[in-house]
């Protein structure tokens, strides 16, 4: 199924199929999170109306807010395929591990760019040391670490089992970071909350529901694009081993029928 | 397993009690950072006695770091690693040994830096009960985390570029509970302290037992 | 005047968020298709199981 081919079959067409991580439903689902994205827009910032409390700044919740959820799954999923790799030593889990560790990475920075955004003009600063945008920050360094190590020269196995243990300190750190934070703030002042109206407008609940779908499908999209980003890179790997095996191996043979 | 700790942490001990790394280095640089402190905040007035909570842990963080460096590079020569699995240890006796010898140093060093904050920062230390169980549970914590990254990182050419990047972040919730519970005590009300221990000793747990768990996975490869 | 009236606008926020968070996704993405397509090239179309 995926045997090392030495033929010189690489880099030349030899049938049509697309040479891309994009498959029919990949496309498919691509052209829906586009959809989406259009909807988003239109729903998020022209026909929602202005928030009671926070004004046209609740407008960043509606990238916000989905933004920070998908992050956690995306942390979650690195989680739950690193605990399969130290449990099994599967190399499917890694791959998906490391390419939605990797997309945290982009939603993490975005949830503190948003939020801090958000907070300027409705706190009126940009940082507030509350249990949440710490936490966040602390979870940016630590997925920084995560592909510090995961760019480490390592053989698959010893990398895979090293990004797992550093995922899962990762996911195991938010919380305790969460409730240390949350604990030490309270000490010393009222814990900084803004929260919506409860009487939300319908039109918001639909914006956010849109946010929410678009995030999540487009983390799908992402997740199995990069996925297979990851495989390909294994493949070129494997590949490489073998040209260089076969090379040694045709070397061998000249010398052996050189000398008489 | 704990046989194989304890066979593994008189090992670390010996070696540094022979080589003196800690007492001849790493101590020296604690004591200098909390000189350099001095230096950075304002010396008159109470500011450093205020603030030696906080930077009473931000220096044993750093010592910390040189600790574990320290620790792993030592089995991260000559491949010790592997020499300490085929010899038959448990690998969770591995990080506990290797866990309780940077424990120990540390321990050590706090006395010594609290003796330090006392002498250059006039900190009246008081609060005793509640100092000793925060630096035992802190240090058991920081100690977990920091073997078992440092294991993660040994033998690597960035190894001292990249622990302090995976550590600290991962300690952060120390420094947190370790200097309110260190500003409780020498505040004269411990009473209100001891939960910050419990925080403490939940983060030393935790750390501990992914440690037990996820160890021979790392040992395995590295 | 109009910088002075965008400055005091929650909307500057509101643009800058959502222009952020555009350019980084689509920008990802767009990265992540081309290391896609880089790598497709040395790879034989049979160990692309997907296409």
């Amino acid at each position: 199924m995926t045997t090392v081919t030495t033929e010189p079959t690489r880099g030349v067409d030899v049938d049509d199929a697309p040479r891309s991580t994009g498959s029919p439903a990949t496309r498919a689902l691509g052209a829906v999170v586009l959809a989406l994205v259009g909807l988003l827009v239109l729903l998020g910032l022209v026909t929602s109306p202005a928030e009671r409390v926070q004004g046209e700044a609740v407008r960043l919740f509606y990238v916000h807010v989905p933004t920070s959820t998908v992050m956690f799954l995306a942390v979650g999923v690195a989680a739950l395929g690193s605990i399969v790799v130290l449990w099994k030593g599967s190399v499917f889990w890694d791959l998906v591990a490391a390419a939605s560790a990797e997309i945290a990475v982009v939603l993490t920075g975005l949830s503190l760019v948003t939020g801090m955004l958000w907070g300027r003009p409705t706190w009126g600063v940009y940082w507030v040391w509350d249990a949440r945008l710490t936490s966040t920050a602390l979870l940016f360094i630590l997925l920084l670490g995560y592909q510090a190590v995961r760019a480490l020269p390592a053989d698959r196995t010893t990398r895979a089992r090293r990004c797992a243990v550093a995922a899962l300190i990762t996911s195991l750190n938010v919380p305790i970071v969460h409730y240390s934070v949350d604990w030490w703030r309270s000490l010393h002042q009222p814990a900084t909350i803004s929260t919506l109206d409860p009487k939300i407008d319908d039109a918001m609940l639909v914006a956010f529901a849109v946010g929410m779908a678009t995030y999540l499908l487009g983390y799908l999209w992402l997740l199995i694009h990069r996925f297979r980003v990851g495989w390909l890179e294994e493949q070129v790997a494997d590949l490489g081993l073998g040209d260089a095996l076969a090379e040694r191996r045709a070397e061998g043979l000249a010398d052996a029928g050189g000398a008489p | 397993m704990l046989a194989d700790a304890a066979l593994v942490a008189g090992k670390d001990l010996r070696l540094e009690a022979r080589s003196r790394v800690l007492l001849n280095q790493v101590a020296p640089f604690s004591i200098l950072v909390l000189v350099l402190f001095a230096f950075a905040l304002d010396v008159e007035g109470d500011t450093l006695e205020v603030a030696t909570p906080g930077l009473y842990w931000v220096t044993v963080l750093l010592s910390a770091l040189l600790a574990v460096q320290r620790s792993s590079a030592v089995e991260a020569a000559d491949s010790n690693h592997d020499a300490l699995r085929l010899a038959g240890l448990d690998p969770a006796g591995i990080f506990l040994g290797k866990a309780a010898a940077v424990a120990v140093q540390l321990l050590v060093l706090e006395v010594l830096l609290l003796g330090g904050v006392a002498l250059l920062y006039g900190t009246e230390v008081t609060g005793v009960a509640l100092l000793v169980a925060t630096a035992v549970l802190a240090t058991t914590g920081v100690a977990a985390a920091g073997t078992l990254y440092g294991v993660l990182a040994a033998g690597l050419r960035v190894r001292e570029t990249l622990l302090p990047l995976l550590l600290l972040p991962v300690v952060a919730p120390v420094l947190i509970a370790a200097t309110s519970a260190f500003e409780l005590a020498l505040g004269g009300r411990s009473g209100e302290g001891w939960a910050w221990c419990g925080l403490l000793g939940v983060f030393a747990l935790v750390y501990t037992a992914f440690g037990v768990l996820a160890f021979g996975a790392l040992l395995e490869e590295s | 005047m109009t910088t002075i009236v965008l400055a005091d606008s929650p909307w500057l926020y509101v643009g800058l968020g959502w222009g952020a968070s555009a350019g980084a996704l689509l920008g990802y993405a767009g990265w992540v298709v081309v290391r896609g397509r880089r790598l497709s090239r040395d790879v034989p179309p049979e160990a692309r199981r997907w296409s």
